[in-house]
């Protein structure tokens, strides 16, 4: 074979292997709870039994269990709730806000983009205790009220940043020509801008919810209440009876968070990646 | 100009440049600032950006501050008043063995796991550049562990290192590496406990990573590598002469991140191990949170977390000046 | 012997569709600057590349020295080529980028300084080598680029549109930078362009392509007085020739051709011209009319005259072609014909 041919022989090789081996050590745990949502308990519990395949027939046990018995469908109803309130709040707060600080004030407004940016990288393990008598002294300890007030506090300065990416890539001169044709500023931002964004618009969407349901030490810290509580602080907690963790429901519980968020998150990747490197890589 | 001064200024006087003078125009009023269209638009930006800053400076801002007013005081839970202690919980903290451990621990978990993140990210990155059949599904698989919630994916790993039903330990069994029944106990030892962390938390971050990383990778313009390879460059030259070298702004930006996100981390201690056995895996933000919210001392817990302050402070920094660094290119 | 040469080149991008390169060959001349000119997707650039070693082709050979080197990797063919954006490395500075190629090829480190001070002198850098590519001007790093490419001293430079990045004033000194350092080194050059004035101004063979194919290979001259068909003929020359149908033939005449019937004694073409609009360039006039009457009539034609005219728009002139420089070219395969008396009332 030609050099250069073996060459490209040699490297997709490599490039498999390489691609192969991370993507299997990656994504084991999500094959691992698939197996072990539809494992029949004894079987689970079976230290003989080959862990890989299906020594006894497979069943829905658990997810009976999950969906039955245990508050499951209350917290991804919670989850959902206060992602869908905490987008709108975060929407309604950083389109505007991102739009200025690109836009309508010039140096110290990029500069103040950045300080909001830093603000992101505040961690909730430090502001927990503070919050957590807030909450309490708002009247919000315990219920769901308590999120939704502070998530948008770590969601608004992420999706400032991300639409800060995307509205520096529309050329002025859109704008600039709507004003000519007889738009106001503002006219042309709910007219123009917001419409030119969806992409991005849609693209903070997905990544706000997903921040949302990712959060946990607030979530821990504010909630005790079962019934109130969200999903990720939920299935840790709450499916474990005494000291003894039903590890079939459990991975049920966690396969069926992950995986629509996981496909929604892919979606929308792209976008995020254009709206990251305008900003990051000059 | 002085000897001009002396001049009437009657039309007659000038001299006659460019035709017959103008007529006088009438007086303009001077508008406000704030009325021009610069004004208009300036205060209008601030009109709009105003809601999202007091929101952030309510929620973070105050808070950040209340952090250290705690730390100074011995608040608790049930407490009513507020009473200045001055450096006492600090003293407390430092001479407390737990806590020595857990920054110890802090330390560890993020240097070693940011060192893993790095190079396998950076592994990963290459060949994903390219296109190729199947990429979108590999996407998609490498994405898992950062798109799950934290909690879900930890728990996921719990269930793996089991003590007694650990798949691992079967395949080591079955392998004949290790006799049943004495497997390693990945939570139940002090030291692998602190494996195990690591390992969960490298793999949760290397998605976010290889993306940051990637994205560096895709941004070198193609004609460099081109010209490198015409000008003699064989495979590991260009890697390390050139694209690592032009990725290295990324590579800092993804380990300043990566560094963040680690040492400030409760959730994968919390969920995996409770920061046992006995406070071997403990960190300080677990730490802040068992004493602050489990405990119920506000204050001391307030303490502990301020340790995480400096690192915070340093990772700023360290960002800011690479950010100022790139406007200059 | 040739210094490249190509045999039967080919190049097709994905299966079925038309070829990007298709059936080249070419020979270079020991020493020549030979400019490949064409439109964007002609291939030239493609055929660049595949030279270079960084495009594979699909079929046909490429001889460097006289040795095929389809399966040779750039860096093993020894050429040495400057991009369109001169893809300096922005790491490093400008002495180490010209020493990288040095370096990669392994010569000895003591030469180093030596051979970048040599190739930097002669590029008239020297006083820029510890200065970072994004602190020079664009003149400047065209010229770090030729040093890096010079300092291994290659058989072949190889030229992808070195100019298109630099603005209109900056390109003019430029290119006659690149034909002065020609001069100087005498390496056989190849240069990829799409500007015509370019490859007329700098090229000793000018090689027309068009959507893959060579439409013509020749001296500056012998392109733009002997078009070989009617795509070279209309490529070169601004405003391009002017084209009548007649018959069996496709005649065309440059504008600078078409000339008051008072300067031409023996016309081998007569026309009316009403004059639909004028362009007073200062050094000349390009007149843009529509043929009055005839056998032409409404056919636009343009004409290409000295400053001293003066013409008024919607006037009708008379202005004739001389045979010499009439030009025939076959109607079904566009390509150059014998001139033949042909009927024009």
């Amino acid at each position: 074979m030609q050099g250069g041919a073996a060459r490209t022989v040699r490297y997709t090789i490599a490039r498999w292997i390489v691609v192969g081996i991370f993507s299997v050590l990656l994504a084991f745990p999500f094959y691992w709870m698939l197996i072990t949502t539809f494992k029949q308990t004894a079987d689970l519990y079976t230290l003989e039994n080959n862990p890989f395949i299906f020594n006894m027939p497979p069943t829905l046990d658990h997810l009976r269990l999950l969906f039955g018995q245990t508050r499951y469908l209350v917290w991804v109803g919670n989850t959902a709730l206060v992602g869908v309130i905490v987008v709108g709040i975060t929407l309604l707060l950083a389109l505007p806000a991102a739009y200025a600080l690109t836009r309508l004030t010039g140096k110290w407004g990029e500069n103040m983009g950045i300080g909001i940016f830093l603000t992101y990288l505040v961690p909730p393990t430090l502001l927990f205790i503070p919050l957590s008598r807030v909450v309490a002294l708002l009247g919000l300890q315990d219920t769901i009220w308590s999120v939704v007030l502070v998530y948008p506090s770590f969601t608004i300065p992420f999706s400032i940043w991300l639409l800060m990416g995307f509205f520096k890539s529309i050329p002025r001169e859109l704008e600039d020509a709507a004003m000519v044709d007889g738009l106001t500023r503002l006219g042309a931002f709910v007219k123009l801008v917001v419409p030119i964004s969806i992409s991005g618009i849609l693209t903070v969407v997905i990544f706000t919810f997903t921040l949302v349901t990712q959060e946990f030490v607030y979530a821990l810290t504010f909630i005790s209440t079962e019934s109130s509580q969200m999903l990720s602080v939920g299935v840790p907690t709450f499916l474990v009876r005494g000291d003894v963790y039903y590890w079939g429901s459990l991975m049920a519980a966690c396969l069926i968070a992950s995986v629509p968020i996981a496909i929604l998150y892919n979606l929308f990747l792209d976008r995020f990646i254009a709206g990251f490197t305008v900003g990051a890589i000059k | 100009m002085a000897m001009r001064a002396n001049l009437p200024l009657s039309a007659e006087a000038l001299p006659d440049v460019a035709g017959p003078p103008l007529p006088p125009s009438p007086a303009t009023p001077r508008v406000p600032w704030r009325r021009t269209p610069e004004g208009r638009t300036l205060l209008l930006g601030v009109g709009m950006f105003a809601p999202a800053v007091l929101y952030i400076f309510a929620l973070i801002g105050v808070p950040f501050v209340l952090a250290f007013v705690y730390a100074f005081s011995d608040v608790k839970v049930g407490s009513v008043g507020y009473h200045w202690v001055g450096l006492e919980n600090f003293r407390s903290i430092l001479e407390s063995p737990s806590f020595r451990k857990a920054l110890a621990n802090s330390f560890i978990f993020t240097i070693v796991s940011q060192i893993l993140v790095i190079v396998g990210s950076t592994i990963l990155a290459f060949p994903l550049r390219d296109k190729f059949r199947g990429r979108g599904l590999v996407r998609f698989l490498i994405l898992l562990p950062w798109v799950a919630p934290i909690s879900l994916g930890a728990i996921g790993w719990k269930w793996i290192l089991d003590s007694l039903y650990s798949v691992i330990n079967w395949v080591l069994v079955a392998m004949h590496l290790f006799k049943p029944y004495s497997a390693p106990m990945w939570l139940g030892e002090p030291t692998l406990a602190m494996a195990s962390v690591i390992l969960v938390q490298t793999w949760r971050l290397l998605p976010f990573s290889t993306v940051i990383i990637l994205a560096g990778l895709t941004a070198i313009p193609k004609e460099i590598p081109e010209a490198a390879e015409v000008d003699g460059a064989g495979f590991w030259r260009k890697l390390f002469q050139i694209d690592l070298p032009m990725m290295l702004p990324i590579i800092n930006v993804a380990v300043l991140f990566g560094i963040i996100f680690t040492f400030t981390d409760m959730t994968v201690v919390y969920v995996l191990t409770a920061g046992g056995p006995y406070d071997s895996t403990q960190v300080l933000p677990s730490l802040a949170f068992f004493t602050g919210v489990l405990g119920g001392d506000l204050s001391q817990g307030a303490a502990i977390s301020l340790f995480l302050v400096p690192i915070l402070v340093a990772v700023t920094y360290f960002m800011l000046r690479m950010a100022h660094k790139s406007e200059v290119v | 012997m040739a210094v490249v040469e190509t045999r039967s080149l080919t190049k097709v991008f994905k299966e079925g569709d038309v070829g990007a390169v298709n059936n080249v060959n070419l020979q270079t001349r020991e020493g020549e600057f030979l400019v490949f000119l064409g439109p964007s997707g002609s291939g030239k650039t493609t055929l660049l590349r595949m030279i270079a070693g960084l495009e594979r082709p699909t079929a046909g050979e490429i001889l460097i020295g006289g040795h095929v080197v389809n399966h040779l990797t750039p860096r093993e063919r020894r050429i040495a080529m400057v991009f369109q954006s001169y893809a300096l490395y922005p790491h490093l500075s400008v002495y180490n980028n010209i020493a990288f190629p040095l370096k990669a090829q392994g010569v000895k480190k003591e030469l180093h300084r030596q051979k970048v001070e040599w190739a930097a002198e002669l590029l008239g850098i020297k006083h820029l080598l510890d200065r970072k590519p994004r602190e020079l001007s664009g003149g400047e790093r065209q010229r770090v680029a030729l040093a890096r490419a010079i300092v291994r001293q290659p058989t072949v430079f190889l030229l992808d549109e070195p100019l298109s990045n630099l603005d209109a004033k900056l390109r003019a000194s430029a290119r006659e930078e690149l034909e002065s350092f020609h001069k100087r080194i005498g390496t056989t050059t190849i240069y990829v362009t799409h500007d015509q004035v370019e490859a007329m101004a700098m090229g000793d063979r000018v090689m027309v392509l068009h959507q893959g194919h060579v439409r013509q290979i020749g001296t500056p001259a012998e392109v733009y007085d002997k078009p070989a068909d009617t795509f070279v003929a209309t490529f070169l020359g601004s405003p391009p020739m002017n084209l009548l149908k007649n018959g069996a033939f496709v005649v065309g005449f440059r504008p600078e051709h078409l000339v008051p019937i008072e300067l031409v004694s023996n016309p081998a073409i007569t026309v009316r011209l009403r004059v639909k609009n004028t362009e007073y360039l200062g050094a000349e006039w390009i007149l843009y009319g529509m043929a009055n009457g005839g056998k032409f009539d409404g056919e636009g034609l343009v004409s290409r005259l000295g400053s001293a005219s003066s013409f008024t728009r919607n006037e009708v002139y008379e202005f004739g072609v001389r045979d010499e420089d009439l030009h025939y070219f076959d109607r079904q395969t566009e390509k150059r014909a014998e001139p033949k008396v042909l009927a024009w009332q």
